[in-house]
């Protein structure tokens, strides 16, 4: 595929990239990755990836925006508050770049629905914001043989892994099961930091561009931790575990289950906020 | 004795298993976390008979669920 003259000068500052290039910059055009959640996360990865030039973005969501997410999902505005978030995003992301061709998956991802989605992309982004959701993303890609960016943000830290799968450890080595009902640390009404989802969602976006240009080392079998008090960044290497319940010789996780319904632990308003 | 969890330096008594080693970095919720020692993800049933030793190299990793 060659570019146009207005590819060449929209696309003129990767092209400079010697890692990128006119060819490099063909393969993003090229490429096609599924962001599951348009939220926190998903919100900066769907602009960046837009305006990268990315040519298929799938947008998967179920939910509709609300005014609540404002504070850090930075595709929504105040006008898209009511309306469904796949299409408040994908507005987003044509506006920047219509090279982009933006796929609309208005469902939450399920065990039923998550390979037949899936098999059309070369690379995944977990934007979702439960842990039924993140570790059926994990299993749903290990399933598929996708390739996925894991991202999770809690109060004022953030982590992030890149899992290829049945090359590199996976979401399960390190966190085997969802943790218990009980325990619920998992969604935004234990608070966080809004920007957190920009620098996680971002990196989570450089992945997928790394991974579609060939380039660089992807966030494989290293578990980053960003502390936003600390400012600081800790790279915690890992190691495919012998006994991870999916990627192993001996799994016991061998089909894609639904989880338990997401939940936040919360009742009446009043959330179990979690402490460390 | 002395051993490093999550890159630093920390002083813990001896004979402390992981159980142990959570309850005394008051790690309030335990189930929240996934630990590794010496580059060994532990399965949570071998939380009880990991003792740790001098030197060991230890690191929590928390859940982290929001997006």
């Amino acid at each position: 595929m060659s570019l146009t003259d207005e590819q060449m000068e929209r696309y003129s500052r990767h092209i400079l990239l010697p890692q990128v290039g006119g060819k490099g910059q063909a393969k993003l055009l090229a490429g096609r990755v599924l962001l599951v959640g348009a939220g926190g996360l998903g919100s900066p990865a769907a602009l960046y990836l837009a305006a990268a030039g990315v040519g298929t973005i799938g947008i998967m969501d179920g939910d509709v925006v609300d005014l609540s997410n404002l504070q850090r999902q930075i595709a929504h505005t105040t006008a898209d508050v009511g309306r469904a978030k796949v299409e408040s995003a994908a507005a987003k992301c044509r506006a920047i770049n219509s090279d982009v061709n933006v796929r609309l998956h208005p469902v939450r991802l399920q065990a039923g629905n998550a390979l037949e989605i899936l098999k059309d992309y070369d690379f995944v982004i977990d934007g979702t914001d439960n842990f039924a959701s993140k570790f059926l993303v994990a299993d749903a890609c290990h399933f598929a043989g996708k390739p996925y960016s894991h991202a999770g943000i809690l109060r004022f830290e953030g982590q992030a892994m890149t899992v290829i799968p049945g090359q590199t450890g996976c979401y399960r080595c390190l966190f085997r099961e969802p943790p218990p009902p009980s325990a619920i640390p998992s969604c935004s009404q234990a608070g966080v930091l809004g920007v957190l989802a920009g620098i996680m969602g971002t990196i989570q976006a450089t992945e997928a561009l790394k991974y579609l240009l060939g380039i660089g080392d992807l966030l494989s079998n290293r578990l980053l931790v960003f502390d936003a008090l600390k400012m600081s960044f800790r790279d915690v290497k890992f190691q495919r575990s012998p006994t991870c319940p999916i990627c192993s010789a001996n799994p016991t996780v061998t089909t894609l289950q639904d989880g338990e319904p997401p939940s936040c632990g919360c009742a009446n308003g009043k959330c179990a906020v979690p402490e460390k | 004795m002395q051993i490093k969890i999550n890159d630093t330096l920390t002083e813990i008594p001896d004979g402390l298993n992981i159980i142990g080693l959570l309850t005394q970095q008051k790690v309030k919720m335990p189930d929240m976390v996934s630990v590794q020692v010496n580059g060994v993800i532990l399965e949570r049933k071998a939380f009880a008979e990991t003792l740790l030793k001098a030197n060991d190299s230890v690191d929590f990793l928390y859940f982290m669920g929001g997006g």
